[in-house]
Parts: structure tokens; sequence; C-alpha cells
């Protein structure tokens, strides 16, 4: 399967989109080889500030930007650009509903060595909690490119969550996203897993077997949008299937579980079961790590079949 | 407006803060009272606006970083006709567009505040924005001494120097009183303007209070060069009212009716 990085296509996407777009602008804090972003700043150096390590100040120089007519790009890794400046993001962003578009890189578990204090299992959470934030999580490096360009294309703040290793391509190049979208990856009727990034990979992966080793047929949705969320789908998830479960790299409580919870709660009660992170982790390669904290296709086809009935 | 005017203004202004803050119940006269001579000279002989159209692409910006100081921006913008004086009864009610911090819901207002050291960031985006789209409209920051505790003022401060925003003016209302005490207990800040010069800003003193001195310092910026500029304005808390005067009690705190008489006629006294 080729694989190819979120973050790469996401800054190759921002070079692109700067041609066209003149009022695009970037504002980086220290990271920007990493993030990619480097890329636009060598295009367009006049329309980039890499005000430092220094991600407060980041957010809301972004904010005055957009205040001007501007769309800056706020990048950075996802642990830095979500809760140091959460404060920034809540007072000079979201209770104005600026054009900021928060576009964060090495979120999840997925870090790697670098362990605990550089693994983002809290940043969708805090995203969410923002109320005007749009959410996308988008699966591969072609949705990411999909993600920018909605984000930049629709008026209000927008947060984007990319990976740092390169994952598996799972859509074709054309896709598009739509805010409040989905995409049925696999059809099936016993049982739905709604997953998002990285996870979808997994999920599909989960329900391969599931059917060839098992016999059961799970649909697998992947809900990179969420906020606005796609309440349709999972309500007819809910109706059609035994049960529900949702995967993602992300502390359980207030992520995607949440989410889709309230949803079916409000709806048509059905189990909702959770594969997430459920505690700090630790240094390792991220097969170590997704397989020691159960979030591969295994742990999933685990947890399925535990559940049936 | 000549400096008869805007010393009448800046008196209007001193008691539509008491008037608001005390018909409200609640709100933060000491560092408005503060403010109101400087705002009046703002409003009254340097910025460049249009109250019938705030949005006006060329208008100079003043953004208020010491949000909770509001009232005294409200009451600028109303006394200078960007919506009527009786609005500002509305104050911190119920379905107002003047709320308990300055919000940019209200006519006039460029940014939301309410959590102290985000402006000055904010403003170097907004001068950055001008910069790049090479206007001529000037940038203006009003920020609090006690707010300059928060380390992200000193980031904006070394991102302006780097980006060489010599259309940008911080403006500290340095009143020397913050919520809990007398800045110099909480943190002190001096030797201020050798700080503010350390990080390659061009620093300015005036007496906040003299309208005369704030009207010279401000034309005397030199917009030509690339240095960003402080005016750091010796203030008194609670001007014009002998009770709020250096009173940290006012900072958070309005005046009950009967001390609201007694200010109205302190300042009509002046």
């Amino acid at each position: 399967m080729d694989t190819a990085s979120t973050r790469e296509y996401a800054g190759k996407k921002i070079l692109e989109l700067g041609a066209t777009n003149p009022d695009l602008c970037v504002v980086g804090a220290d990271l920007n080889k990493s993030t990619f972003t480097n890329l636009f700043a060598e295009k367009y150096p006049d329309r980039f500030f890499d005000v430092g390590i220094a991600e407060q100040n980041m957010v809301n120089i972004a904010a005055g930007l957009a205040a001007s007519g501007k769309i800056p790009i706020v990048s950075t890794f996802a642990v830095f650009g979500s809760t140091r400046p959460m404060d920034q993001l809540r007072v000079g962003v979201a209770q104005s509903n600026l054009n900021v578009k928060v576009i964060l890189t090495h979120a999840g578990l997925l870090t790697g060595e670098d362990g605990i204090s550089a693994q983002s299992l809290e940043d969708i959470s805090l995203f969410l909690s923002l109320h005007s934030f749009s959410v996308l999580v988008p699966s591969d490096a072609y949705e990411a490119q999909a993600a920018v360009e909605l984000a930049v294309n629709t008026p209000g703040p927008f947060y984007i969550r990319l990976s740092r290793p390169a994952t598996p391509v799972l859509n074709n190049k054309n896709i598009q996203l739509q805010q409040g979208g989905s995409n049925v990856m696999v059809n099936g009727s016993n049982i739905s897993i709604f997953a998002c990034g990285y996870m979808v990979y997994h999920a599909i992966e989960a329900a391969k077997i599931l059917k060839e080793q098992h016999g059961i047929s799970a649909r697998v949705v992947n809900i990179y949008s969420l906020n606005p969320i796609d309440e349709s789908i999972i309500i007819k998830c809910a109706e059609e299937s035994q049960f529900i479960l949702t995967v993602e790299e992300h502390f359980k409580y207030g992520g995607l579980h949440s989410l889709i919870s309230q949803i079916v709660t409000q709806n048509n009660p059905v189990k909702v079961l959770s594969v997430s992170m459920n505690t700090y982790a630790e240094s390792g390669t991220s097969d170590e790590l997704i397989n020691k904290y159960g979030l591969n296709f295994n742990s999933i086809v685990e947890k399925v079949l535990a559940n049936l009935s | 407006m000549n400096i008869n005017e805007i010393n009448e203004l800046a008196q209007s202004i001193r008691i539509d803060i008491l008037n608001m803050t005390s018909n409200a119940n609640s709100g933060h006269p000491g560092g408005s009272l503060s403010s109101a001579d400087i705002l009046a000279v703002l409003y009254g002989n340097i910025l460049k606006y249009d109250s019938k159209n705030p949005k006006w692409e060329d208008r100079d910006r003043f953004i208020l970083s010491k949000a909770h100081a509001c009232p005294v921006l409200y009451a600028a913008l109303a006394e200078n006709g960007y919506f009527d004086k009786s609005e500002l009864l509305t104050f911190r009610k119920l379905d107002s567009r003047l709320q308990g911090h300055a919000h940019i819901k209200t006519p006039g207002v460029e940014m939301s505040g309410g959590s102290l050291g985000q402006g000055l960031s904010f403003g170097v985006g907004v001068a950055l924005s001008a910069k790049l789209d090479k206007k001529n409209h000037k940038t203006y920051v009003l920020l609090g001494d006690g707010e300059l505790n928060e380390g992200q003022i000193w980031e904006a401060i070394m991102t302006a120097k780097k980006y060489e925003l010599g259309n940008l003016v911080a403006i500290v209302d340095k009143n020397g009183i913050q919520n809990d005490r007398f800045t110099h207990e909480v943190m002190n800040l001096n030797p201020l303007p050798e700080k503010w010069e350390s990080f390659g800003w061009e620093c300015f003193e005036v007496d906040g209070h003299d309208t005369e001195s704030l009207i010279q310092v401000f034309q005397s910026v030199n917009f030509e060069n690339h240095t960003p500029k402080v005016i750091i304005a010796d203030t008194i808390k609670g001007k014009g009212v002998s009770f709020m005067e250096n009173n940290p009690d006012f900072h958070g705190k309005a005046a009950n009716p009967e001390q609201l008489k007694q200010a109205i006629a302190e300042i009509n006294n002046q």
C-alpha cells in the first residue's frame, strides 16, 4: 500500500493556494521545516511570519491578520498549538469568529520516540470545546489537501489535525471534503465503525479481517468532519447496526467517542464502544505504540468479537 | 479639536464612565478613568476615523488590550458619534452591544478582549497586514501596566521589532495599581522605559493627564522610521474622583448612588 505524509501534502497544498490567493499568510513558531510551511515561506517570504517559539503570540498575530482581511494559517505541532495558546484561541479567535486556520501536525500518538509530552491526545476535545471552530481530521494525504482547500475557502476558524509519519493512502487524488461530510469506506450491515484520521486505515483493515475470517459485515465510516458532524450517517448506523464502535488516536473523553455517543443517545440508543487512548503512553516506534496501546486493527477486531451477540 | 474641546471631551468621558459603571453596579471605573485623557486626545485629535463608517479601510486602528477598561472606549466612541449616547446605559445589561469586556460586536471596537496580554500581538498582526498592503494607517494599542506581567506582551514586543513595525504605537497606561495591590508590590516593572528600549523600541514618557503634552507626544511620533514606538503615560488610577484616586478598591467596583453624586460633582468642578 502506498503511503504519504499528511503534513507534507498539506504543506504543498498551502504553497499551491498561495499562488491564487494573495491574502493567504502563514504564521509559524520555529517548526516550519517539520510542518512543511517552509515551502510557502521560501516562495512567499513577505506573507510568512516566524514569530519564534511563542505560540500564544502566534495565535493573536493571526487574529490581527484575519481582522485585517488576511487568511492566516497558524502552523506548529498539535501539542504546542492546542494546549498552550488555548486562551488565545478562545478569546482571541473563537469568540470573535475570526478567519484563522489552525493547521497542526504531529497529532495523536504517532510522534514515536519523543514520548508523552509530544503526543497530542487532547487536541480534538479542546478544539471541539471552542464553539465556533470547524474541526477536520483527514484520513490520508489527499484528504489533508482537500481539508486545507476547504478551510482556506470557507470563512471562519478551522482546526485541521495532521500526523507525523507517512500513512496509507486511502483516497484518490481528487477527493473533496465538505463541512459536516463523511465517507463510507466499507459497506456493512452487522456493525458500524466510526474512525477519523490514521485510524480509518486500521478500521478498514479490521473490517477485512472480520469479513474474511469471521463472516462479520462491518461498515466503516470515515468521519473526517467532527464539527459540524454528519448526524444523519450516525443515526442511520445506530438504526441499522447491532452496535457502533468508535476508533480514535486520542483520549476517550471529549473526542470521537463522546461526540458520537451524544448524538446516538439523543436519537436511537445502541451501544457505542470505544477503541481509544486511556492513559498517557511512552516513547516507542509508531507500530510498537499502537500495538501496545491497543489502537491497531487487531484490537478493533478483538473489541468487535468480544461484544457481538 | 482644540485643547478646550479635548478637555471637555475628557470630562464627558469621565462622567459617562461613572454613570455606566454605577448603573451596571459593576465594571472597572479606576482603570477607565486613568485612560480618559489618553482616549480624549486620541479620538479628539490623533486618530483618523469615520464614526459613520466604522470599518473604513484606511482608518487608524485603536486596540484596547486592557479590555476591562471598555467603559472609557464606549464613552469615547459614543461621544464621537459611533452610536447614540443613550446606549451607554445598556452597558453590561442583557441584549446590549456594550459587553462587560470589549467585544467586536460594538461598532468601533477592533478586538474582543478580556484576557490580558493578547492585544499587542493582535496589534502586531494588524500592523503587519497594513505593511503588507502598503497602507498608511497606524495601529495604536493601549496596555495596562499590570498587564505587562503577561509574558506574551514581551513576545509581541520582540516580534514588532523583528518586523520593523514603525506603524505600531503601544501606549502603557501606567496607573501603578492592579487588581490586588500596587504594581510595584505585585511585580515590579521598573525601570520600564529601559526595558522597552532594550528590546529596540523608541520610548516616550508623558504625563497621561496633561492633554497638551499627550497631543505633543502623539504628534511627535515619526512614522517614517521602522522602529515601533511606546508611549508610557504616567497616570493616576481613578483620576478625577478624590475617593477613587490611587485606591485599589476601585479597580473593579462601581460607585454607589451616593458616591456617584459626589464623583460627578467633583468632575464637573474641575
